[in-house]
């Protein structure tokens, strides 16, 4: 476990039941968040990387999911063996989370003020009117504008974007290590996208935490990643940091979204695309589970699964034939 | 625009108001679409974009006879399906407008096989024996590259990807002229988007299809539109040629929509985000309904609403930035 | 690099391994279900093949048994006429089955017709809600007490009774769930291509909208036989001498304390069929409702 790492996560494997069994959402996933970094997770539907960032806190729906291997470190504790308790003290404390749809996840029976103060009254003791004027201070911090007003309304009155914002604000109350932060932007418009993903960057400089920034959007992972994961169908595939993954990708599969994005600046040309569709969780594919979709698809693939190799500093791939390709000979 | 036979559809002055408001409460008119103008030509792509609230998705629904405008003209291939004879108008033209919904899993009916949902639009105009609609749904499969064993799937056994193929068969199945794709890909993975957009560039080579591209993903209306409207809050601001618009956009707001789409390069500085949110549609602002937002806003556009015009050979914008003719730079 | 053209269009489209009748591989596989299907199945066997189970009759009185306890020759015991109570509750199983049976399957139908064509034609809709709402606005019993008692006590007034207190909920389901499903992509579809009113109810409509009304179905189901019974026991349900579940218990009800079998095992038969008819509709809740919308 590297020194400045703050959550260190090894060869977690979650599986969800279904009609057919156990079926694992992700398969040995390895990655560290480093403190005041911020690692970008990219990956398609079914990629597993909401099921990663809600392993973190535990917040899979009990007796549905399971982790079947691997532990979460944080500060030399097993966040997936601690106990309830604890992780309560983690949650909102020392790891925060914001999420896609700010339509559903504030209650619409409580003023704004009393959603963020909520966490601080139970983490840290405030009274009523000590959060109110928290709460107040929060809401100027994300750029809310006339917080005193605002605080003491109600969420139906507030626009989509003013919604992330106050999320955002519940989020830091506490002043989290780690924020983070699923698809933040995916429901919003354009330019409301534009404004939240330049409060959250302003906002991890502020106040140097970290931040997980899970999209399926490369760009947004582009402009606000320092170091990027990339998901395929549970399976880290790649990972780098943001200038070298899009500058010179390895996987095949980074390869393809790279190209499907950027041929798109010619008219009536067709787009690079990727054939063929993401696997079920429960489809048994031999070998690499991006093999049906490779173009460089060799006999080795379909051998084993591809373990994830490091081909330079930070950069690893899962992929076999590149791996042996460009790896260095010295490991 | 000289309006030629070339025109799939001619739209002008368009207007959409909706009443607002529940039960006791006197209903307010809210209007989402302010006079628009604008021309397809055939075998043409026009991308329409435009944030939510813009009236995007009104405006195909208007073209496809699913809501009824408030004012103003609409002509496909030349029959006019807003005036007296609408309903007579509509009939004759119905086979050749379709439509690609944007939810690839609220499109098609999950009770009925999938060659029975592509097949609907043929058993509707009753023209084709049970043989011949056989064969033409399997037709279809292979024109949208499904197998052809997929008609007597149900809709839950494919993919979004494939679900939006079926759904794209769907409406080709009576060999349309014009089909309005409304966010086709937004619903889908990066990955499924380019085979779904690679697959209607196809379609519309083959058959000479005319599009109306509706999308919020100004990335994904430059692949595919020769043209490209920007819409903002019910009205045009901007229609252009799209290697003009993408390389050189005039209206700020096209500007701002641009500059805040973020682009898969870590090395670009991506300028500051315009302030605020689209405005509601019960208090529109005056004036220029953009002026709320604008880093160029001057006293003129507090009062006046600009009207689109023709600033050079196919290009219209809205701005009081701008006039007939002669640019100035903003 | 992968370009469009490296791998053949054909490879693009692989299909998911098929799966076929998701829903009834989960229904199957679900639980509660399984037991609420048992128990009806059992009840509902034993009520079809009743005449052949026993080698008496519902009526015939054995004098010289009046109150005998449950024994090899008669099972459950016999009654103050000295009749089986077995025999009894096996034809009575017959009569509160079918009542609740058809009351379910004419709220089924009205239920799904009222409520397809109030969600569809808004000149309609006024006039068959409010007729529901008037309808619903009497406590369900009372207004079969009032119809059984007008049309005089009977199993066809029972049903009638019941029928006409069960329909309401059931339109409003469907009309519920029908007027979400008429806003969808495909029902908008098929108006571009031109459908009308009829094709869009019947084929696209009805057959979305109908998953909860069978959940609220098999409850209707399991009321209607309480209802029954309390009907039977009250003296305007189905009359004496046809046995059904409700009228055993209430000629028997004078003699509990002695002859506990005669109410026992009616009652019995009661619970068994209520609770697998609640197990049933759980089960179908569980996987009508989450499947029905993907």
């Amino acid at each position: 476990m590297p020194a400045d790492a703050l959550v260190s996560i090894r060869d977690l494997t979650v599986q969800f039941r279904t009609d057919r069994g156990w079926v694992s959402a992700i398969e040995d996933i390895s990655l560290d968040i480093n403190a005041g970094e911020c690692l970008g997770v990219v990956g398609e539907s079914g990629s597993g990387k909401s099921v990663t960032a809600l392993s973190i806190l535990r917040l899979h729906a009990r007796g549905t999911a399971r982790a079947a291997r691997g532990s979460i470190m944080l500060d030399g504790r097993d966040l997936l063996r601690a106990p309830e308790r604890d992780l309560r003290r983690v949650r909102g404390g020392d790891i925060a989370m914001v999420f896609q749809d700010p339509m559903s996840s504030l209650n619409p029976v409580l003023t704004i003020a009393d959603q963020i103060s909520e966490s601080l009254r139970l983490h840290q003791g405030l009274s009523r009117a000590e959060g109110r004027s928290r709460a107040i201070e929060l809401l100027d911090l994300v750029r809310i504008a006339d917080a005193p007003r605002r605080a003491d309304e109600y969420p139906h009155r507030l626009s989509g974007g003013m919604r992330q914002r106050v999320m955002i604000a519940i989020a830091i109350a506490c002043r989290p290590r780690l924020l983070i932060a699923d698809e933040p932007t995916t429901a919003l418009d354009v330019t409301i996208q534009a404004q939240i993903l330049e409060l959250l960057r302003d906002l991890r400089a502020e106040l140097g935490m970290a931040v997980m920034m899970i999209s399926h959007d490369l760009g947004v992972i582009a402009e606000f990643a320092h170091r990027v994961v990339v998901m395929y169908a549970g399976r880290i595939v790649e990972q780098a940091p943001v200038g070298t993954l899009f500058s010179a990708p390895r996987h095949p599969y980074t390869e393809g979204l790279m190209t499907s994005l950027r041929g798109r600046d010619i008219p009536g040309q067709r787009l690079g695309s990727i054939p063929g569709r993401v696997p079920d969780p429960d489809e048994s594919i031999p070998g690499c589970r991006f093999g049906p979709r490779c173009a460089h698809v060799e006999a080795v693939c379909r051998a084993a699964v591809p373990a994830l190799v490091s081909i330079s500093e930070n950069h690893d791939v899962r992929c076999t034939p590149r791996s042996q390709a460009l790896a260095p000979a010295c490991l | 625009m000289p309006v030629t036979s070339e025109t799939s559809v001619e739209v002008r002055d368009l207007t959409m108001s909706f009443g607002s408001g529940g039960a006791g409460r006197r209903p307010t008119m809210v209007q989402v679409l302010h006079d628009l103008t604008f021309d397809i030509g055939s075998a043409e792509t026009l991308g329409l974009v435009g944030e939510s609230g813009s009236g995007k998705s009104t405006v195909g629904r208007i073209l496809v006879g699913l809501l009824k405008p408030t004012g103003g003209s609409v002509r496909l291939f030349g029959r006019s399906v807003t005036g007296a004879d609408r309903a007579a108008n509509f009939a004759a033209v119905r086979s050749r407008v379709q439509f690609v919904f944007q939810d690839p899993h609220a499109a098609l009916n999950p009770r009925i096989r999938v060659g029975h949902s592509i097949a609907e639009p043929i058993d509707i105009a009753g023209k084709h024996s049970r043989r011949d609609r056989d064969d033409r749904v399997r037709q279809l499969l292979e024109l949208v590259g499904l197998p052809r064993d997929s008609a007597d799937r149900f809709p839950h056994e494919f993919s979004g990807g494939q679900r939006q193929r079926i759904v794209i068969a769907r409406a080709l199945s009576l060999s349309p002229d014009f089909v309005v794709c409304d966010e086709p890909v937004s619903a889908l993975d990066v990955s499924m988007q380019a085979q779904i957009v690679n697959l209607l560039m196809d379609l519309q080579d083959r058959f000479g299809l005319s599009y109306l591209f509706i999308a919020h993903d100004m990335t994904v209306v430059r692949a595919i539109a020769r043209r490209v409207a920007v819409m903002y809050a019910g009205s045009i601001v901007e229609i252009a040629r799209n290697a003009d618009l993408y390389a050189d956009p005039l209206h700020p707001y096209t500007r701002a929509l641009l500059d805040a789409m973020p682009r898969p390069d870590p090395t670009r500085i991506r300028p500051r985000t315009i302030p605020g949110e689209v405005p509601s549609l019960l208090a529109p602002p005056s004036g220029c309904r953009f002026h709320t937002r604008c880093p160029h806003v001057m006293p003129r556009c507090r009062d006046e609403s600009p009207r689109l015009l023709e600033i050079a050979p196919g290009r219209q914008v809205a701005c009081h930035l701008f006039t007939a003719a002669e640019t100035t730079e903003p | 690099m992968i370009e469009a053209s490296t791998v053949p269009e054909f490879a693009a489209t692989t299909l998911a391994p098929r799966q076929r009748s998701m829903i009834l591989r989960r229904l199957v596989a679900h639980r509660s279900f399984q037991i609420g299907f048992f128990l009806v199945g059992v009840l509902a066997i034993a009520a079809v093949l009743g005449p052949m189970l026993t080698n008496t009759k519902p009526s015939a009185m054995h004098i010289s048994h009046r109150f005998s306890p449950p024994q090899a020759k008669f099972l459950f015991g016999t009654d103050m006429f000295g009749r089986d109570i077995f025999t009894r509750v096996l034809y009575g199983a017959r009569v509160s089955l079918w009542v609740g049976f058809a009351v379910a399957a004419i709220a089924g139908v009205f239920g799904t017709t009222l409520g397809v064509l109030a969600a569809q034609f808004r000149s309609l809709e006024g006039a068959i809600m409010r007729l529901m709402d008037a309808l619903m606005s009497f406590p369900a019993i009372l207004l079969a007490l009032g119809i059984t008692a007008a049309l005089g006590p009977s199993m066809n007034s029972v049903i009638i009774a019941l029928s006409v207190a069960y329909v309401p909920p059931g339109v409003r389901i469907v009309r519920a769930s029908a007027l979400v499903v008429r806003e969808l992509d495909y029902v908008q579809a098929a108006l571009i291509a031109g459908a009308r009113a009829p094709r869009i109810m019947l084929r696209h409509i009805l057959p979305n909208s109908i998953g909860p009304l069978l959940v609220h179905l098999s409850f209707v189901f399991a009321y209607a036989i309480l209802a029954e019974a309390a009907l039977s026991f009250l003296g305007v349900g189905v009359q004496p001498p046809t046995p059904s579940w409700g009228n055993i218990i209430a000629e028997g009800r004078d003699y509990a304390l002695q002859a506990w079998w005669i109410v026992l095992f009616p009652g019995i038969g009661i619970s068994l069929a209520t609770i697998g008819l609640n197990l049933l509709g759980d089960g179908l809740r569980d996987v009508l409702d989450p499947k029905l919308k993907g």
